[in-house]
C-alpha cells in the first residue's frame, strides 16, 4: 500500500520540495534509434515516467536510414540523469546514447523571428541581423523575418536584443549536437 | 500458409506446450488456427486469468507463458497481468489481436490503443505492419523474453494481417542491434567482490528474486557456504536458499523476521544478488545499513545505484557470476574465524526474536498456524501459489521454502487476484507437484471465475482461502496508522465459498477447528479435482513483525 501510511497530512510546501528537486546543468542527450514507428513515444514516455521534463527535441533522418538521431536538451542533476540514459539503453530500438559534454560538442540550433520593424526601428533590426549572421528571410512594410543559426546562447542573445522592439512570433527548431573530432557522436 | 498458421509454427518452434487465452473477433482467425495446430489451450474465463495463469506457469518452470487475447476489452483486461509480469521480471509473451488496419485510429468497435496503453509496462512491444513481419516479431518477442532480465513483450496482430498470405521460414539466430544484454560479469570487478567479501567481518548476503529467474540457487548456496555466510532473500527469492539451512536468517525487509533485518543494518558488507533494492526492503532509505559497503549483482545495469549506491557493481547473470566469484573466493587465502563475533550476533538476535505469534487457546485457528499446519500437511514440499495481503506475508514468514520456483506470488505490483490462475498455471507446467493457492477472502474473489477453468480443464489445485472477513491488510493499517477507522475493509461473511465450489464443480470444504486442521488439510489435497478449502481464521490477527512504513529496520515493531 502506498505511502504516506499516517494520517499526517503533507504540506504543499513538502509536496512542491519531493516534486522540485531536479536542477542542474542542462545535458544534451544523442540518441541514435531504429528508424521504427514508436520509437519516439518509447523515449518520450519514459522521461515523463521519471519525471524529466524535455527542453527542447529534435528528430531527423542519419546517414543511414535505417536509423534516426533523437537530440534533447534536459535539465538535470547527474544522478536522476545516469538512471535515464540506463533506462534508455533497455528500449530495445535504442543503440546508442551520448550524454554530450559541453566542451567536446558542437551545437546548432536554428530560430525564426517575426519582428515588428517601422521607422528608425527597421535598420536597428536589421542591423543586428547583421551582427548575429542572420538571414531576412520574409518582410513587409511593418516588419522583419530573420532566420538566425547557432548555439542556445546566441539565439537567445538575439531574442533579447529584438524583443524591446515587439516580438511577434519566434519559432526555434531545438539543439542538434556532434561531436568534435573524427570519431561518431 | 495464413499467418495465423506461422503463428502456431512459431509457438511450437519457441517449444510452447500451453497457451492461455480467450477468443474474441480480433483475433478469430488466430483461433481457426488453434482448431488444429496441436498446441493445449486453456480457455480461461477471463484474460487477466489468462495472463495470471501464463505467469504462473513461467514462474513454475522459468520457461516463456504465453497468452492470448482479442482487441479492445480483451487486450485492456490483460495490462494487469503485464504490469505484473514487468514488475516482478517474469517472461511472458503476450498477443493481441487488433482492428482491422482500415479501422485503427477510428475508434472502430472494439479498438484499444494497446500499444500506447502497454508501453510504460512492457520490456518490449511489437506493432505488426505487414504479414510478413508476424514470424519474425514473435520470434523476436520471445527471445526479448526470456533472454537478460526477464519481461513481459507483447505482440499486437491487426485482425486482416493476421489473415495474410506468406511464406513461414523457422527463424535463425536473433540478433537485434539494440538489445545485447550483459551477462558475462566483468572478471575484476568479481575479483574485488571476492577480496571484499574475504576482508568482511559482519557480511551479508541478499539475494533476490533475480536468483530464481536465473536458475542460480545452487551457485548461491555455493558461495553461502563457501565460507558461513549469513543469508536473507526478498520475498521474491524465497526458495532459492533452503529454509532449513543453518545460515538462512529468514526474509527480510517490512515483515521479515528482526534477525534479518538487524543483519542488514549491523552489516559491514551486503551482497546483493539479483534483488533491486525496493521501499519494502529498505524501509528509511537514509537509515538503511549505515555500516555496509555494497556489491551489487544484477543483469540489469540500470538497477545498480538505482536506489543504493554499489561500491562494486557487477552487470551480469548472477549464476555465471556467482559461479566465479566462488571460484576466486576459494582461491583466496581465507579466515573462517573472523566470523565468528558476527554469528555470535546473529544468533543471539535469532534467539532473542523469533518469529511469534500468541496461539487461541480454544479451537480458533490463527492464520499463522493454518499455514504452518498446511507446511506439516503438505511436508514442505508443495508449490505454494500465493495471493496478496496478509496472508501473503504469513506464508512468507511460515512456511519455509526449500527450492526455488517452490513459491509463487506477486511482489512487486501485489496484484489481489493473481494466485489462483497463477496456481493453474504453475500446476499444468508441474502435473506432478502438490499445488496449493495460499488466498484471503478478499483476492480470490478477484478471479474466482477461473475456478471454472480448473473444473472444466481438469486442473487439480487446492485452494486454502485464510477467511477472515477483511481486507485484512488493509484493515491492520488503519489500525496501526489510521486510528482504527475500519474504512470499507469488512467483507462480511460473503460469498458462501463451498458453495461457490460446488457451483463452478469443484469440492467445497469448510474448516474451523484447529485441532483436526492439519489431518483435514491432507484430506482436501488427497480429494481429486479442484478443491476450495474456506479456512476460518482469526478475524483481527496483524502480521508481525513489522518495519512501520517511512521507519528505519533498526525500529521494527511487534
Amino acid at each position: 500500500m502506498g505511502e504516506p501510511a499516517t494520517k499526517t497530512p503533507l504540506s504543499l510546501e513538502e509536496l512542491d520540495a519531493a516534486t522540485g528537486l531536479r536542477t542542474g546543468r542542462t545535458h544534451v542527450l544523442s540518441i541514435l534509434v531504429e528508424n521504427r514507428p514508436g520509437v519516439l513515444t518509447r523515449i518520450a514516455g519514459l522521461f515523463a515516467r521519471r519525471g524529466f521534463n524535455i527542453e527542447t527535441l529534435t528528430v531527423g533522418p542519419t546517414a543511414d536510414d535505417r536509423f534516426s538521431r533523437v537530440t534533447l536538451t534536459v535539465d538535470g542533476a547527474l544522478h536522476p540523469i545516469d538512471q535515464v540514459t540506463k533506462q534508455l539503453h533497455k528500449l530495445v530500438n535504442v543503440l546508442k546514447i551520448r550524454d554530450l559534454e559541453p566542451a567536446g560538442t558542437v551545437t546548432r540550433e536554428l530560430a525564426l523571428f517575426k519582428v515588428s520593424a517601422e521607422g528608425a526601428a527597421r535598420s536597428e533590426v536589421l542591423e543586428f541581423a547583421q551582427i548575429f549572421r542572420g538571414h531576412v528571410v520574409d518582410s513587409t512594410k511593418r516588419s522583419v523575418t530573420v532566420e538566425v543559426t547557432g548555439a542556445a546562447e546566441k539565439i537567445a542573445a538575439f531574442e533579447r536584443l529584438v524583443r524591446p522592439y515587439g516580438l511577434i512570433e519566434m519559432m526555434r527548431t531545438g539543439e542538434i549536437a556532434m561531436s568534435r573530432g573524427r570519431s561518431e557522436t | 500458409m495464413r499467418a495465423v498458421d506461422a503463428v502456431m509454427e512459431c509457438l511450437k518452434a519457441e517449444g510452447v506446450d500451453v497457451v492461455f487465452g480467450l477468443p474474441g473477433g480480433a483475433n478469430l482467425p488466430t483461433y481457426d488456427a488453434f482448431y488444429d495446430a496441436g498446441i493445449r489451450h486453456v480457455l480461461v474465463r477471463h484474460e487477466a486469468g489468462g495472463g495470471h495463469a501464463a505467469e504462473g506457469y513461467a514462474k513454475a518452470t522459468g520457461k516463456v507463458g504465453v497468452a492470448f487475447a482479442t482487441s479492445g476489452p480483451g487486450a485492456t483486461n490483460l495490462v494487469t497481468p503485464i504490469a505484473d509480469a514487468m514488475m516482478d521480471s517474469v517472461p511472458v509473451v503476450f498477443i493481441t489481436g487488433q482492428v482491422r488496419t482500415e479501422l485503427l485510429g477510428t475508434d472502430g468497435f472494439q479498438e484499444a490503443d494497446t500499444m500506447g496503453i502497454t508501453m510504460p509496462i512492457v520490456k518490449h512491444s511489437f506493432m505488426i505492419q505487414h504479414p510478413t513481419e508476424i514470424p519474425r516479431a514473435i520470434h523476436e518477442a520471445f527471445h526479448v523474453a526470456r533472454t537478460g532480465r526477464p519481461g513481459p513483450v507483447l505482440v499486437d496482430i491487426p485482425q486482416d494481417l493476421s489473415r495474410g498470405e506468406i511464406e513461414y521460414e523457422p527463424a535463425g539466430e536473433i540478433s537485434l542491434p539494440g538489445y545485447q544484454p550483459t551477462v558475462e560479469g566483468n572478471q575484476k570487478q568479481i575479483r574485488q567482490a571476492a577480496k571484499a567479501l574475504a576482508a568482511a567481518r559482519r557480511p551479508v548476503i541478499y539475494a533476490g528474486g533475480g536468483v530464481v529467474n536465473a536458475n542460480a540457487s545452487a551457485a548461491l548456496f555455493d558461495l553461502a557456504t563457501a565460507e558461513r555466510f549469513p543469508v536473507t532473500c526478498t520475498l521474491m527469492g524465497l526458495g532459492a536458499f533452503p529454509g532449513s539451512h543453518p545460515q538462512w536468517l529468514g526474509m527480510l525487509g517490512m515483515h521479515g523476521t528482526r534477525t534479518a533485518n538487524y543483519a542488514m543494518d549491523g552489516a559491514d558488507l551486503i551482497c546483493a544478488v539479483g534483488a533491486r533494492f525496493d521501499d519494502r526492503v529498505t524501509g528509511k532509505l537514509a537509515e538503511f545499513a549505515p555500516a555496509a559497503k555494497f556489491i551489487h549483482i544484477d543483469v540489469d545495469p540500470a538497477e545498480i545505484s538505482k536506489n543504493v549506491p554499489a561500491h562494486i557493481p557487477i552487470v551480469g547473470d548472477a549464476g555465471n557470476v556467482l559461479r566465479r566469484l566462488v571460484a576466486e573466493y576459494r582461491a583466496l587465502d581465507t579466515d573462517p574465524a573472523r566470523l565468528e563475533e558476527w554469528w555470535q550476533r546473529l544468533e543471539r538476535w535469532r534467539a532473542e526474536h523469533p518469529l511469534r505469534y500468541d496461539d487461541s487457546a480454544d479451537s480458533e485457528i490463527k492464520p499463522q498456524f493454518m499455514v504452518q499446519a498446511l507446511h506439516q500437511a503438505t511436508e514442505g514440499k508443495a508449490i505454494i501459489v500465493s495471493d496478496v495481503g496478509q496472508h501473503q506475508m504469513w506464508t512468507a514468514q511460515y512456511y519455509a521454502f526449500e527450492r526455488p520456483r517452490q513459491w509463487i506470488n506477486s511482489g512487486g505490483l501485489g496484484t489481489m487476484g493473481f494466485g489462483l490462475p497463477a496456481a493453474m498455471g504453475a500446476k499444468i507446467g508441474c502435473p506432478d507437484d502438490v499445488v496449493c493457492v495460499i488466498a484471503g477472502d478478499g483476492s480470490i474473489q478477484m478471479n474466482a471465475q477461473e475456478l471454472a477453468t480448473c473444473a472444466q480443464e481438469e486442473i487439480p489445485v487446492k485452494v486454502f482461502i485464510m477467511n477472515n472477513g477483511y481486507l485484512g491488510m488493509v484493515r491492520q493499517w488503519q489500525q496501526l496508522f489510521w486510528d482504527q477507522r475500519y474504512s470499507h475493509v469488512d467483507m462480511g461473511r460473503f460469498p458462501d465459498f463451498v458453495k461457490l465450489a460446488e457451483a463452478y464443480g469443484a469440492t467445497g470444504v469448510r474448516l474451523t477447528d484447529k485441532h483436526t486442521l492439519v489431518e483435514d488439510m491432507r484430506a482436501a489435497i488427497d480429494t481429486p479435482g479442484t478443491v476450495v478449502v474456506d479456512v476460518r481464521v482469526t478475524r483481527e490477527e496483524n502480521t508481525y513483525p513489522m518495519i512501520a512504513p517511512g521507519a528505519a529496520a533498526r525500529d521494527m515493531v511487534g
